[in-house]
This record gives structure tokens, C-alpha cells and sequence, in this order.
């Protein structure tokens, strides 16, 4: 190997890495407020870029639909609480977030003509249809059991992903697409050539992940999270609602899949079910953090994606069983360190 | 409760009678799952078949086996069992079809396979006697592929394909074909259809430095490893197999597949072979029916063996029926020499000749080399 594979196969590692990383944060984030390891993490990463690329072919993405049914059965379920409650005073709130809204995007959608839009303005529109997903499958899947053990939240993840590949399948069909990079073209550096999109993506991760630690040092909502992360009792004490910490999780969660989805697609080819593996490999950067530290698991992250890099170059054969036995020293070594407390399940 | 139950077969039992003396066909698909690119169009293709053969009329079971071993055995017991059918048509992949073997020998039942390897047909013994298959043998693939090479001055090539039984299969045929033509291959990598990245394959490929490359893959997935050969500058010939005869690998390949050579079924450039090929007739009629139902460009080959898979059962049907009632044991039988007996038959992907050692029957006339061109598939002649 010379030193210009090395550079190739390092820049290929850090891009990877750094789309790993923005998921390992995602998935740490998620289990820290809720609880729940979440698998369907990966699938908002393909809904994202599948709902650009169906905007960018001018149809009106079948994930819209989604959106409005699940708008319609929150705002059901929600609508019918509140009565019982007696407080109606909660129902015009309720309504326009999970029924005004998505119908809001279906009038814009319908009266638009989408493939001629700018780009930023088909990427906004798709994380609009995507990441409202977040916070309406944790009402719908999550929040009714928010209680229960680890086990069963994980159990309930597993059935949330299967049913969301399945949809995938039915909204996009079998094959993948690719959407064009947002710019196009390299930067030669001399010793190696670097594609802007590449360029991209780091860069956005770099602002993502600053943002996410300036919101979560910095904002009320960002402390909240924070201290629901710590204590759920104490900070429910406190009058935080793990309602609300949960709901803005997922929602978060679901903005940096999809985001990340869409850096991507330009450089590689996107399925229905390619989310699963890289919200796998950005699970493995957030076992190696514990699924607690934030600056482990994204470094575990890039790790990942450098492992990859290199050993697709030495061992293509072998290489994801390369990147997934990594996680066997890390959990020895984990389980070694870390003093294991009898959980308070 | 008991008494409906009761009603109910009673009902099923009167509905099976009355279905006996019709031809039932049971097919499974992989219409989800992995497979599923290849699936569709083969369970679109059942809805486009004659709904009578020999004025008898056919009843079509369609099943989705999801890509999954053992689903695809589950819906191979269920035909032979429950429906009773008196032939089955699957599955799409290789280990599902290879699976489905014992069930239908064991209810001695012909089956079909719309999948390629040709374990499925070989060696020809007590049980693969009631197994047939339309799609050609990766070998036929390959010796075309490395006939063009030799013609062309290829004396390197690399290989890169899927780290699965589809790449692993090309990438063991291909070396035997390479071997008897003295073509080098300096390097063999392998990739994950899922995979995002396939930098270091392709890095370690150019530094080989080959006159060719040849892709192992299928589908969609084929086109990464040709998109990032062509980032980094590769300028040598580019090969793909068959597996990504279909309007979507071209979409997502863009510009970065012109000029890429393949092999496929005939039925891909239809409308160009010579008037005087055999095969012309009744490719076209399939590609004019498929896409009057699903739009036009929508035609792929995999459709196309399912439609051959069809036509076989029209051929052979017909002599069956002389001999017996559909429906019996003594059908299935005859059925199966009959199938054994088919000669000359043109298909969408070549022309049938079948017999007791050779249960896919296909010659050179089953494949065609062909480049991609401004965007479409052109005939190599």
C-alpha cells in the first residue's frame, strides 16, 4: 500500500466514520432519556434519502401518507385522553400538530412542482415528511410502555423495525437510488483528489454535532433532556415531563437519521433496508461509548468507519466480520472496568 | 363454533372438487426480502399468462417466500398437501429452489425453478428428475463473457463480486473459463450488496493494473463498485453479468455505465435481434404484453424466465392431458415426461430443448452480449 491508497482509504474511512458517529450520538441520545435502544434508527437514514430522491422524480413520497395516518391515530389517541381529562383546552394544540401540519405539507406537496424545486428546498421539504415520523412512532410505540424494562422496550424496537422495512418496501420498491451530490465535481489537493460532497458531509457532521453540544449545554429543553438522562424520577420531581424529553429524543433522533441519510445518498446507492446496517455500525460506535458518552461513541464511530476502510482494502471478504468482532474486546474489556451494579430494573 | 367449523369444510372440500379437474399451478416468489428486484416482475409476469391451456382452464397459487429457505419449503409442503397442485413454479433464488427439491420429488410433483444455479438441474439423479429450470447456467454466462475478452486483447482481468453464493458462484465459474482462455485474474475482492463503500476493493483493483474488470453482482448493488471504479480514474474494459439486466441498474448508473459490456437472455434487446432469430416472436410478444400492463422500459429479464417457465407448462400440458385427468398422481407423472419431451421450443430466453440429462435445454442461442449506449441496452453483434 502507498501513501496515496492511504489517503484514499483514510478520507473513504472518515466519511463513513463521520455518518456513524452522527447516528451513535442519535442512538446514545435515545437510550440515555428513554431507555430505548433503538433500532429503527437506521431506517430513518433510507426514509430520508428515499423521500429526496421520490421528490426530486416529482412524485409526492409515499412516506407523506405515513405521516398523516400516524398523525391521525396520535391525534385519536391524544384527542381522546385530554377529553377524559377535561381538558379541551389541549385539543386545538393537539389537532394542528398531528393533523394541520401534515395536511399543510399534503397541500404543498400536491400543488408544487417538486423536481424543479432548488435542492435545499427538497432536502427541507423531505426532513419535514421524515423526522415528524420520530416523535409520533414514540407516542404511538414507546410512550404507553415507557415504564417497562430495557428488554421489552428493545422487543418492541425489533417490531417497530420490521414494520417499518416492510413500509419501506411498499412505499419505494426493491431497488435503490441515488440522488445528485449538491455540488458536483473535486477539489484537487495535489497528493489526492477530495469530492466536494465529501466535504459536505464532514463539514455538516462537524456543525451537527457542534449544535448538539451547544443545545445541550446551553438550551432549557437541552438541560431537560439532560437531566431526564440522569434521574427520570428527580427530574420528573422537578417538574420536567419525560413525556416531552422522550418526545424531542426521537424527534432529534429522527432529524440526524434522515439528515445523514440524505448526506449519503449522493455518494452511495440507497434501499429500502440499507439503514439497518449502518445504524448497526453506528451502534457499535455507541456500544464502545457504553451508550452513555457522547465523545466515545462518536470517536468509537469513526473507528468503525476506518476499520472498514482499511480492512475492505486487505480482507474484502472478511471485512464486516472485522468490524463486528470489534465489539467482543471492547464488552470484555467494558465488562472488566466498569463496575457492574445490579441494575434497578 | 363446531358447526361452523364443520361448514367451513365442507365448503373447502366442495370448492377442491370442484377445482379437480382444472391445472393447478403453485408458484412461489421471492416478492419480498432481498430477492424481491427480481421477484416482482416474476409475479407480475403470472398475472399476463393464458388463464386456459388446451381449453382446460389453469388456476395459478401465487406465494411470496420472501427471499427465505424456509419459507419457500413451507410453501413447496403447502402446494403438495393442501393444494394439491400438479406443478410448482419456483422459487426465484438458487438455495430456496435447491431446498424445494425433496418436497417435490418426494410428492412427485414437477417443479420449475426460475432460479440460476445449475445444481438445481445438475447432477442429473433420482430426485432432480422432477426439477426443471428456465434461467441459463452461469457457466453459458461466463463462457460468453471470456469469449469477448479474448476477442477484445483482455489478458487481466479483476474480479469483484457480491460476498455471497451468487458472487462466490461467478467468481468460481469465471476462473474456470479464464484458465482454458489464458486470461490472468490478478485480483479478487468482494462486496456486500448492502455495503456504502467499496473504496479499498476498487483501490486495490487499480493498482493491479487490468485490462478488464468484472463485476459480480446483481442489480442495483452491481453499480457501486463500477461508479467508484470510474471515480478513480479506471479507463479499462468494464464487465457486469446478467444480473443487472433491468431499467433501474441504468438509472442509478448513469453516465458510469456507458460502454459496459454484459451477457443476457435475448429478451433484453428483443426488438434488435435478426428477424431470423427463432427467439424474436415470442420475446417480443412478452416484452409488448409486459409493458402494455406496466409502462414502457418497465421489462426486465427476470420476468422473462417466468413467462419461459409458463410457456414450458403450455408445451407440455397439452401431451399430459391425453394421457391423464390434472389433478392425479398419473397427471404429475406424465406431466414430467412431458416436460422431459419438449423440443424446439423458442422462449423469451432462447430455445428449449430438453431430455433426460439436460433440464434446462438451452444453447448458445440463450445469450447475447450486449453494451450499454446512451443510456439502453444495444445488441452486440
Amino acid at each position: 500500500m502507498d501513501f496515496q491508497i492511504a489517503l484514499f482509504l483514510g478520507q473513504d474511512g472518515l466519511t463513513n466514520g463521520a455518518i456513524y458517529a452522527l447516528l451513535a450520538l442519535a442512538l446514545v441520545l435515545v437510550f440515555a432519556v428513554t431507555r430505548v435502544i433503538f433500532i429503527p434508527q437506521g431506517e430513518f437514514v433510507a426514509y430520508g434519502a428515499l423521500t429526496l430522491a421520490s421528490l426530486q422524480a416529482g412524485n409526492v413520497p409515499a412516506t407523506l401518507w405515513l405521516v398523516l395516518a400516524l398523525g391521525v391515530a396520535v391525534a385519536l389517541l391524544d384527542g381522546v385522553q385530554a377529553m377524559r381529562h377535561g381538558s379541551t383546552r389541549r385539543l386545538p394544540r393537539i389537532i394542528l400538530v398531528n393533523l394541520a401540519v401534515p395536511a399543510l405539507l399534503w397541500l404543498v406537496l400536491g400543488s408544487a412542482d417538486l423536481a424543479t424545486l432548488p435542492l435545499l428546498v427538497q432536502i427541507l421539504l423531505a426532513l419535514a415528511i421524515v423526522v415528524p415520523l420520530g416523535p409520533m412512532i414514540y407516542r404511538l410505540a414507546y410512550q404507553p410502555i415507557a415504564e417497562a424494562s430495557v428488554l421489552m422496550l428493545l422487543i418492541v424496537s425489533v417490531a417497530v423495525h420490521v414494520v417499518l422495512i416492510g413500509l419501506g418496501l411498499l412505499f419505494f420498491g426493491a431497488e435503490g437510488t441515488r440522488t445528485p451530490a449538491f455540488t458536483d465535481g473535486m477539489l484537487d489537493l495535489g497528493v489526492t483528489t477530495l469530492q466536494y460532497q465529501t466535504l459536505w458531509i464532514l463539514a455538516s457532521s462537524a456543525v451537527l454535532i457542534v449544535a448538539l453540544y451547544v443545545f445541550f449545554g446551553r438550551s432549557i429543553y437541552g438541560k431537560a433532556l439532560r437531566a431526564t438522562a440522569l434521574n427520570r424520577t428527580g427530574a420528573r420531581l422537578m417538574g420536567i415531563s419525560t413525556t416531552m424529553a422522550g418526545k424531542l429524543s426521537f424527534t432529534l433522533a429522527a432529524l440526524i437519521g434522515a439528515f445523514s441519510g440524505i448526506l449519503i445518498s449522493p455518494i452511495t446507492t440507497l434501499y429500502y433496508d440499507s439503514g439497518f446496517l449502518i445504524g448497526l455500525k453506528g451502534f457499535v460506535g455507541a456500544i464502545i461509548g457504553g451508550l452513555a458518552s457522547y465523545p466515545v461513541a462518536a470517536a468509537g464511530a469513526i473507528l468503525v468507519g476506518f476499520l472498514e476502510a482499511y480492512s475492505s482494502f486487505y480482507a474484502s471478504a472478511y471485512k464486516e466480520v472485522i468490524v463486528f468482532t470489534l465489539i467482543i474486546p471492547v464488552l470484555l474489556w467494558r465488562s472488566l472496568t466498569s463496575h457492574h451494579s445490579e441494575e434497578e430494573e | 363454533m363446531k358447526q361452523k367449523k364443520l361448514l367451513v369444510t365442507m365448503l373447502l372440500a366442495f370448492a377442491s372438487t370442484a377445482a379437480m379437474a382444472d391445472i393447478t399451478v403453485g408458484v412461489t416468489v421471492s416478492a419480498t426480502g432481498p430477492a424481491a428486484s427480481l421477484g416482482i416482475p416474476e409475479k407480475n409476469t403470472f398475472a399476463l399468462v393464458p388463464t386456459t391451456i388446451a381449453g382446460q382452464k389453469v388456476n395459478v397459487v401465487i406465494l411470496d417466500d420472501a427471499s427465505d429457505t424456509t419459507t419457500a419449503v413451507k410453501n413447496a409442503k403447502k402446494f403438495v398437501t393442501e393444494e394439491k397442485v400438479d406443478v410448482i413454479i419456483g422459487s426465484t433464488i438458487s438455495p430456496a429452489s435447491l431446498a424445494m427439491i425433496d418436497v417435490a420429488a418426494e410428492a412427485k410433483t414437477p417443479m420449475i425453478s426460475m432460479a440460476a444455479s445449475r445444481r438445481i438441474v445438475d447432477p442429473m439423479d433420482e430426485k432432480r428428475q422432477w426439477v426443471f429450470k428456465t434461467p441459463q447456467n452461469d457457466a453459458q454466462m461466463s463462457t460468453a463473457i471470456s469469449e469477448h475478452m479474448s476477442k477484445n486483447n483482455v489478458k487481466t482481468v479483476a474480479y469483484i463480486g457480491f460476498s455471497d453464493a451468487y458472487g462466490e458462484g461467478w467468481a468460481h465459474e469465471f476462473a474456470g473459463v479464464a484458465q482454458a482462455r489464458k486470461i490472468n485474474i490478478v485480483a479478487d475482492e468482494r462486496f456486500s450488496r448492502s455495503d456504502t463503500s467499496v473504496t479499498g476493493q476498487v483501490l486495490k483493483i487499480i493498482s493491479a493494473r487490468p485490462d478488464a474488470v468484472l463485476i459480480g453482482g446483481a442489480g442495483t448493488p452491481a453499480a457501486l463498485p463500477q461508479k467508484a471504479l470510474k471515480e478513480k480514474g479506471y479507463k479499462g474494459l468494464i464487465y457486469q453479468t446478467h444480473g443487472v439486466a433491468n431499467a433501474d441498474f441504468l438509472r442509478v448508473c448513469g453516465k458510469d455505465c456507458e460502454g459496459t459490456f454484459l451477457p443476457a437472455g435475448p429478451v433484453l434487446v428483443a426488438s434488435q435481434l435478426p428477424a431470423d432469430n427463432p427467439v424474436k416472436k415470442t420475446a417480443l410478444e412478452y416484452v409488448t404484453k409486459y409493458e402494455a400492463a406496466h409502462g414502457k422500459g418497465s421489462v426486465s429479464t427476470f420476468g422473462g424466465h417466468a413467462w419461459d417457465a409458463f410457456k414450458l407448462l403450455e408445451a407440455a400440458a397439452p401431451v399430459a392431458l391425453k394421457k391423464a385427468k390434472p389433478g392425479t398422481s398419473e397427471f404429475r407423472a406424465a406431466l414430467r415426461d412431458a416436460l422431459e419431451g419438449v423440443q424446439n421450443l423458442p422462449v423469451a430466453h432462447g430455445v428449449f430443448n430438453m431430455s433426460p440429462t439436460d433440464h434446462l435445454g438451452f444453447d448458445q442461442r440463450a445469450r447475447v452480449m450486449v453494451k450499454v449506449q446512451g443510456g439502453n441496452w444495444v445488441l452486440v453483434k
